[in-house]
């Protein structure tokens, strides 16, 4: 909805698209809990908006907060269209359009990542001021703060709601394609302290990238590799944690629980994704994660395949994660001592000390090589590193094993 | 580019309340005219005028009520646009919803410059 509303009011306006929006919402609790809620609460809900949006029109016509000179909403002005333009602008398919003009305008470059992704949940995924600050362990004014910023650029920018044009468009869509993925990661391995998976996360990262791929204009291969990728992962998800929430690790995953029909998903969008030259990062971890769903048993699995994408993946696109999981697949083909001295060879360590990961890579390579108390250290130092509850219980029950 | 103004007269009466289907229909019909006119950049604004009104005459701006005409010699809207000429106008005029019943008029008329 905001994202008609603010095709409507423009994106220097986007408080009174999310006002519609809230006040829709408000309506909707005191009319649904006096009269029931009503066969199509969506349909009822748009209805409340449009008629909201056209009072706001009415009232604003000549205001020079919107500007209704511009394109196509001169026909909101006149009586005669406005009813009409409204409704057109409602019609399901052009609203999906609007959803990705708004998530260009989201990832704008000129936008900080995390406020790309504060912005997107807040506008796309409709997520609260206080879901976001949970989502990012920071508190609810930062975030407001992150808002208002964006906000006020698209006014003084006057940044426009639209789908970039052929030159732009590759590496705008990278940019949302990341906020994308970090959404995802941030379902998929959260950082918040109760859950480890957040669904919610998840559904959404795969939603917006769904749109990517049905629009002919941002049809692009990465999009594709990106949703097999998330296909594969989320495939895994129901075998990741035990009922109570504990993590189980890859080699004692239920594999029989993963997914199967995700799975097949992933596969065609990675087979769509194999057009033209492109081959990016999204390419290769969408083969990696393709490469240990296809394995029966963990023993099965092709590391040797694994470590030559990870070796790729850390040629062309480098990053601490990558170098942490290629140092994994090291280990699982060439032994412990050898990922030792690949460890050793990586000459910036700096960022890779703020990962629990990176520890309780170097505490599992040591156990491994029976230096047991060197390795409770590392798992020790990991502990430090991450507030989940989930990973904090496993790191300490290896600890009381060693 | 020079500006005219449509005044609308007469034309079969719009009841939304009767006939929400013909209302709608004729909403369309607006929408697809002035909506060609508006993607050739050639709308300036337009619209409906209510029923009632007053007037103010003369000199001792006596004010009355409504124009009081017959329905179909009153004014019932108007559209502002651009048009090279009277005759591409003309053509644009044609267009108007309000010509499908044999009582409707569009007046043309280009705004006056004037000279100073």
């Amino acid at each position: 909805m905001v994202s008609v509303l603010t095709k409507i009011f423009g994106i220097g306006n986007l408080e009174t698209a999310e006002d519609v929006v809230q006040q829709a919402f408000i309506d909707a609790i005191r009319v649904w809990r006096l009269k029931g809620i009503p066969n199509n609460p969506s349909a009822w809900l748009f209805s409340v908006a449009k008629n909201k949006a056209i009072d706001i029109i009415r009232k604003n016509k000549f205001s020079v907060q919107y500007d209704f000179s511009e394109d196509s909403r001169i026909l909101l002005t006149s009586e005669y269209t406005l009813a009409t333009t409204m409704e057109n602008l409602w019609k399901e398919e052009l609203m999906k359009d609007d959803l990705l003009r708004m998530m260009f305008a989201c990832c704008h470059p000129e936008i900080s990542e995390e406020n790309q992704i504060t912005l997107i949940l807040k506008t796309l995924c409709g997520f609260s001021t206080s879901e976001i600050a949970k989502s990012f362990l920071t508190s609810e004014e930062t975030i407001s703060k992150r808002l208002l910023r964006t906000k006020d650029f698209f006014r003084n920018k006057k940044i426009k709601l639209e789908i970039p044009s052929v030159e732009e468009l590759k590496s705008r869509t990278h940019a949302v394609l990341g906020a994308i993925y970090l959404l995802f990661n941030e379902g998929y391995n959260s950082s918040q302290a109760e859950h480890l998976i957040r669904r919610d996360l998840i559904e959404e990262a795969k939603l917006l990238c769904k749109l990517l791929t049905e629009n002919q204009y941002t049809q692009l291969p990465e999009v594709y590799a990106l949703m097999a990728l998330m296909c594969f992962h989320t495939a895994r998800s129901d075998s990741r944690l035990t009922t109570d929430g504990e993590i189980i690790l890859l080699p004692k995953q239920d594999r029989s629980k993963w997914n199967k029909q995700l799975i097949v998903e992933g596969n065609d969008y990675l087979n769509k994704a194999s057009f033209g030259r492109a081959v990016t990062a999204y390419h290769v971890e969408a083969a990696i994660a393709f490469e240990h769903c296809k394995a029966n048993t963990f023993e099965d699995t092709n590391w040797e395949l694994i470590l030559d994408y990870y070796q790729w993946v850390c040629v062309f696109y480098p990053s601490p994660i990558t170098e942490l999981n290629k140092i994994v697949a090291v280990m699982q083909v060439h032994g412990a001592e050898a990922a030792l001295e690949e460890i050793a060879k990586i000459t910036n360590k700096k960022k890779l000390e703020s990962y629990y990961l990176y520890f309780s890579i170097l505490g599992e390579i040591h156990l491994r090589i029976n230096r047991k108390p060197e390795a409770k250290q590392y798992f020790l130092k990991a502990l430090d590193l991450t507030q989940s509850k989930a990973e904090r219980k496993m790191l300490m029950d290896t600890i009381l094993m060693i | 580019m020079k500006e005219y103004l449509f005044l609308f007269r007469g034309g079969e009466a719009m009841d939304k309340e009767r006939s929400p289907e013909k209302w709608q229909a004729n909403m369309q019909k607006w929408m697809q005219w002035m909506g060609g006119l508006q993607q050739k950049g050639q709308l300036v604004s337009a619209q409906p005028l209510s029923q009632e009104g007053k007037q103010v005459k003369g000199i001792k701006k006596t004010v009355t009520d409504g124009p009081f005409m017959e329905g179909k010699e009153m004014v019932g809207g108007y559209l502002m646009c651009k048009a090279e000429n009277y005759a591409t106008a003309v053509e644009l005029a044609k267009g108007c919803p309000i010509l499908d019943d044999d009582s409707g008029v569009v007046e043309v008329r280009e705004i006056q410059e004037i000279i100073m």
